[in-house]
């Protein structure tokens, strides 16, 4: 196994007068209320996770959970109170300031929920920015540049001013703002929640076509299921600053880790998040026709009606995993249980 | 039941308040009648000579050790040095003043031209042709060198005054503990009347152009480093992250992002720098600058109204111009040109604007006239206007009308308020203001105002400062009298509302100054004037915001009102005007404000204020005195800015208006 990307752990973040001091005298097992009670806010708490090389982990929970946070804790746009980060084997909590500029100047990306673009600057400067910034001659960065406005689909509104752009187009550029620098690890915090429905679905396909292409480390910040669901690998469920589980889509659904979880996934549909591969038990084979693992529930209602075999054939790019009780899927499809 | 406790715990110390307030009120009305019936001793009435410690000899103590043992003077004389080289460059470009580079005077018609592009670059027509339009009538009316006299300072004072104030602005924004120090300073600063901003230039710089220019960049640099701080503060923080994931470096930060990002309120600030640099180049006049101050000075002082009419009118129309043209500025937008679009048409107004320039200059070669207007070529019709206004005030009506207006303000309004006034005992004058300010404000604030008089009396300037503070109060009393009436008929109807805001607006642009000339023309020099030109002046903020205040006041509940079936009149007695009135007490604020400001600048009409003192210093080198006099002018004015402020505050935050 790769060493994770980013690696977190007992990660605090404390907002107020003297949170190192506060945090150091602090007893065990205060809650966020407590905190907040001392006159302090826990916007992280105690959170470890690690980031695989290519994965992409959605943070969601609701807003003021602490997901900003800790993303920004994650890039020290925040130094955090306690605990350790390490990026690419970094602890970036010891990193210089030059050390940590460089860092961001080389490896990292981040797109933000309402854009934040440079509102003097055209398309294509707000997109050479980062590449600016790191000293690249002129003619250089806008070759790169002119390569990421074709890549997120800005072609012809190279000179164009933010405020001339719709929300869409704006989110586009901060896209490819964060891609300029080629970045191994992109943060996105709620890149699409400023936009309406229907460009969000757009923005969301865009996303993962590029994803595809580029196939990069990402952390992914987003307060709607649906999306949470389209995009994850993992899902790391927030409230009050703690993580309160961190696991695939399927497990989540299937074995919330507690009330809090259980309560957040009420209304999700599982016959759509539930993969024929979560259900497939090892060691089982099955007879007859078998269903690829990356199916979910939803779509393989027709075969499971009409089927008549108690148990199914699971198997993943063609190779049999196990297979599943056609009855377990059932009840997942016509929501028992 | 703890809300209930809290209430009438409140309402005990609004109880006391109220019984310490008339308790001082009726002491200070028994301590007068004493006084009226010749029993109070005279010690009692007026601080005697001797107790009132020698104030300016102390200053001067300091400020002479500043200058010479600590070497400031010497400091001072070596900055001048750069800003005469400075100075002598644009008065040698704008009037051709005989110094380096010996290239001016630029024609005025090549002036005029660039201005006009400039104009329609950042605002089109409109503004192209009041930039253009201004020109040209300075240059015909055959005020272009004095004008330019003006100009030439201001265009190095602003710039100054903008960089410093951009650079302290970004230190404060940067460093709280700076920002802490700064920011008494330049409250007081900012309440400090302009001449004892002029005394010290004279004194650390030499006189002329080089002082003027320093008293005005002074005077201009705090609101610049409030709106810098205050637009450092204001960019988005998503703006400032994506700088740092974009791997800023500190000063990259700063110079890519907050900056550029800060560019409305730094370019409000710009405005700013430029309307205050123009209201203090012209008041320099005072301190024997020339310009277009000068000049109007010398005429009203020879009453040659015709001449100072015209000069006014110059004077407003480069104020509204440069206001314009920075407001444009600031709204102004970048636009994005097409690709493969030429360089010509990329750059076309600042081609255009070197054409306008490089082509009058070469014309006005050839044709004298596009060069300079001569006297004799001159429109001015200053004798024709002065014998129109004499012939107009000798017609026996107008006559009749100024002259009882006279007559009735001065004999029964403004002299019966001044010797009442000039009667009250010192201390009851004191306590009559402490518990007004108990009633109005609150505990601290008493104290406090009771603290300034004090101060005042023991500067041994009472006599004065009283009569100054009749001036304020009579005229922004009759202000109020015509102010508000006009704020409410003006905000029944939209559009009227918005003409009205527009009038207002423009006049807060014009110099002080210029609201001297209406007075002077209708009442001649006399005190009348002085009441006068302080009550319009006073009067554009009273309607100003009598009208914001009546037209904020939410819809619910007028309509709730006409719904119960008020008249319009019960409509704005009972509701309109009591939630419109917490925004009033600002706008009666300011024009009190203004009216501090005015009544010294009135002071040269004759009275016998502190602003006539404080003229008086400027002709020598008595730094304390003139210390002195404006820290008396500064307690007043303080003492009612922090008893309204305070008293809008406490009544909006109870109307739920906060
Ligand atoms: N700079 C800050 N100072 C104080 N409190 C903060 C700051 N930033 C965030 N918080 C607090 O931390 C908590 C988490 O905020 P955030 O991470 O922005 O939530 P989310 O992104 O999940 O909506 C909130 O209670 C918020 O008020
Ligand atoms: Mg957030």
């Amino acid at each position: 196994m790769d060493r994770p990307v980013i690696s977190a752990k007992n990660v605090w973040k404390v907002f107020g007068r003297d949170p190192k001091g506060y945090l150091k005298t602090m007893p065990d097992g205060r809650s966020f209320e407590d905190i907040r009670a001392d006159g302090y806010i826990a916007g992280v708490r105690d959170v470890s996770v690690d980031v695989a090389r290519g994965e992409m982990l959605v943070i969601m929970g609701l807003s003021g959970s602490g997901k900003s946070t800790l993303v920004r804790c994650f890039s020290r746009l925040h130094e955090i109170t306690s605990g350790t980060i390490e990026v690419d084997g970094e602890v970036i909590g010891d990193l210089s300031e030059k050390e940590l500029i460089d860092l961001r100047r080389s490896k990292m990306g981040m797109v933000f929920q309402s854009f934040g673009l440079l509102p003097h600057r055209t398309v294509l400067d707000n997109i050479a920015f980062p590449l600016e910034m790191r000293g690249q001659d002129r003619h250089t960065r806008r070759a790169r540049a002119l390569e990421v406005i074709k890549l997120v689909g800005l072609e012809g509104r190279e000179d164009y001013f933010p405020r001339e752009l719709s929300g869409g187009q704006q989110q586009r550029v901060g896209i490819a703002r964060s891609l300029a620098i080629e970045p191994d690890i992109w943060f996105l915090d709620e890149p699409f929640s400023a936009l309406d429905p229907l460009i969000r679905r757009d923005m969301q396909d865009e996303f993962l076509r590029l994803q595809g292409i580029l196939g990069k480390t990402i952390v992914f910040i987003t307060h709607d299921f649906d999306e949470a669901l389209r995009l994850a690998d993992r899902i790391a469920i927030m409230k009050d600053g703690a993580v309160e589980q961190c696991d695939t889509p399927d497990q989540i659904v299937m074995n919330p880790a507690t009330e809090y979880v259980a309560r957040f996934i009420e209304d999700v549909d599982r016959a759509r998040v539930i993969h024929a591969g979560a259900l497939a038990r090892a060691g089982q084979l099955g007879e007859g026709a078998p269903v690829d693992s990356r199916a979910t529930v939803k779509q393989l209602a027709h075969q499971l009606v009409n089927d008549q075999r108690a148990i199914i054939p699971v198997t993943e790019n063609g190779k049999a995993i196990g297979a599943m009780s056609r009855q377990d899927a059932l009840d997942i499809l016509l929501k028992v249980g | 039941m703890a809300d209930l406790t809290t209430n009438s715990a409140s309402s005990v110390v609004l109880m006391t308040r109220i019984k310490a307030g008339y308790g001082l009120i009726v002491f200070a009305i028994g301590l007068t009648l004493l006084q009226y019936a010749g029993a109070l001793p005279t010690w009692l009435h007026r601080l005697p000579d001797a107790a009132v410690p020698p104030f300016a000899d102390w200053l001067n103590a300091i400020f002479n050790f500043v200058k010479d043992d600590l070497g400031l003077l010497t400091l001072t004389r070596f900055l001048t040095e750069g800003l005469e080289v400075l100075l002598d460059t644009t008065a040698n470009l704008l009037f051709g003043k005989r110094r380096w580079p010996n290239l001016g005077p630029i024609p005025w018609s090549a002036i005029a031209a660039t201005a006009a592009v400039v104009g329609y670059y950042l605002g089109g027509w409109r503004i192209a042709a009041l930039a253009g339009g201004t020109f040209v009538w300075t240059a015909l009316i055959g005020q272009w060198d004095i004008a330019m006299q003006t100009m030439s300072v201001l265009v190095v004072a602003a710039p100054l005054a903008f960089a410093i104030g951009l650079g302290l602005g970004i230190l404060a924004w940067k460093s709280p503990g700076f920002d802490a120090v700064l920011r008494p300073i330049l409250s007081v600063l900012q309440t400090l009347p302009f001449f004892t901003y002029l005394l010290p230039a004279v004194i650390f710089f030499k006189v002329g152009p080089t002082a003027g220019a320093v008293a005005t960049i002074v005077y201009a640099i705090p609101p610049m480093i409030l709106m810098t701080t205050l637009g450092l503060q204001k960019v988005s923080p998503e703006i400032v992250e994506a700088g740092k994931m974009s791997g800023c470096t500190r000063w990259q930060m700063l110079r890519h992002v907050y900056i550029p990002a800060a560019r409305t309120e730094i370019l409000v600030g710009v405005n700013q720098v430029i309307m205050l640099c123009l209201a203090m180049v012209v008041l320099t006049a005072f301190i024997g600058m020339p310009g277009l101050g000068a000049k109007l000075l010398a005429m009203m002082g020879s009453f040659k109204i015709g001449r100072s009419f015209e000069i006014g009118v110059t004077i407003v129309l480069l104020a509204v111009t440069l206001d314009r043209m920075s407001k444009a500025w600031v709204v102004k937008l970048p636009e994005h040109f097409e690709r493969g679009t030429s360089f010509w048409v990329r750059h076309r107004f600042l081609l255009l604007a070197l054409a306008a320039f490089v082509g009058f200059t070469l014309i006005a070669q050839v044709v004298p006239i596009l060069s300079e207007v001569g006297r004799k070529q001159s429109w001015s019709q200053g004798k024709e206007i002065d014998n129109l206004i004499k012939g107009f005030l000798a017609i026996e009506a107008v006559q009749a009308v100024t002259g009882s207006i006279r007559y009735v303000l001065n004999i029964w309004v403004l002299n019966p308020f001044r010797e009442f006034l000039l009667s009250i005992p010192m201390p009851a004058f004191v306590m009559l203001i402490a518990g007004a300010a108990v009633l109005i404000a609150g505990r601290r604030e008493a104290w406090l105002a009771a603290a300034f008089f004090g101060l005042v009396a023991l500067t041994g300037w009472w006599d004065r400062s009283i009569i100054t503070l009749y001036s304020v109060l009579s005229a922004v009393f009759i202000a109020i009298l015509l102010g508000v009436p006009i704020g409410v008929i003006a905000a029944r109807k939209e559009k009227r509302a918005k003409a009205v805001l527009l009038v207002c607006d423009t006049a807060q642009t014009f110099p002080s100054f210029i609201y001297l000339i209406p007075a002077i023309m209708l009442f001649g020099i006399t005190a009348t004037s002085v009441v006068m030109s302080i009550l319009i002046f006073s009067m554009v903020p009273l309607v100003r915001y009598t009208i914001e205040g009546l037209r904020n006041v939410p819809a619910e509940m007028t309509e709730a009102a006409e719904m119960s079936g008020a008249t319009r009149m019960q409509k704005l007695v009972n509701v309109q005007l009591p939630l419109a009135l917490p925004t009033m007490a600002v706008g009666f604020n300011q024009a009190i404000m203004f009216a501090f400001f005015m009544v010294i600048i009135a002071a040269f009409i004759g009275t016998q204020d502190l602003g006539q003192e404080l003229q008086r210093t400027l002709a020598g080198t008595d730094l304390g005195k003139n210390f002195v006099l404006g820290i008396c002018v500064t307690l007043m004015a303080l003492t009612f800015d922090m008893v309204i402020m305070k008293w809008a505050e406490e009544k909006k935050r109870r109307l739920g208006l906060g």
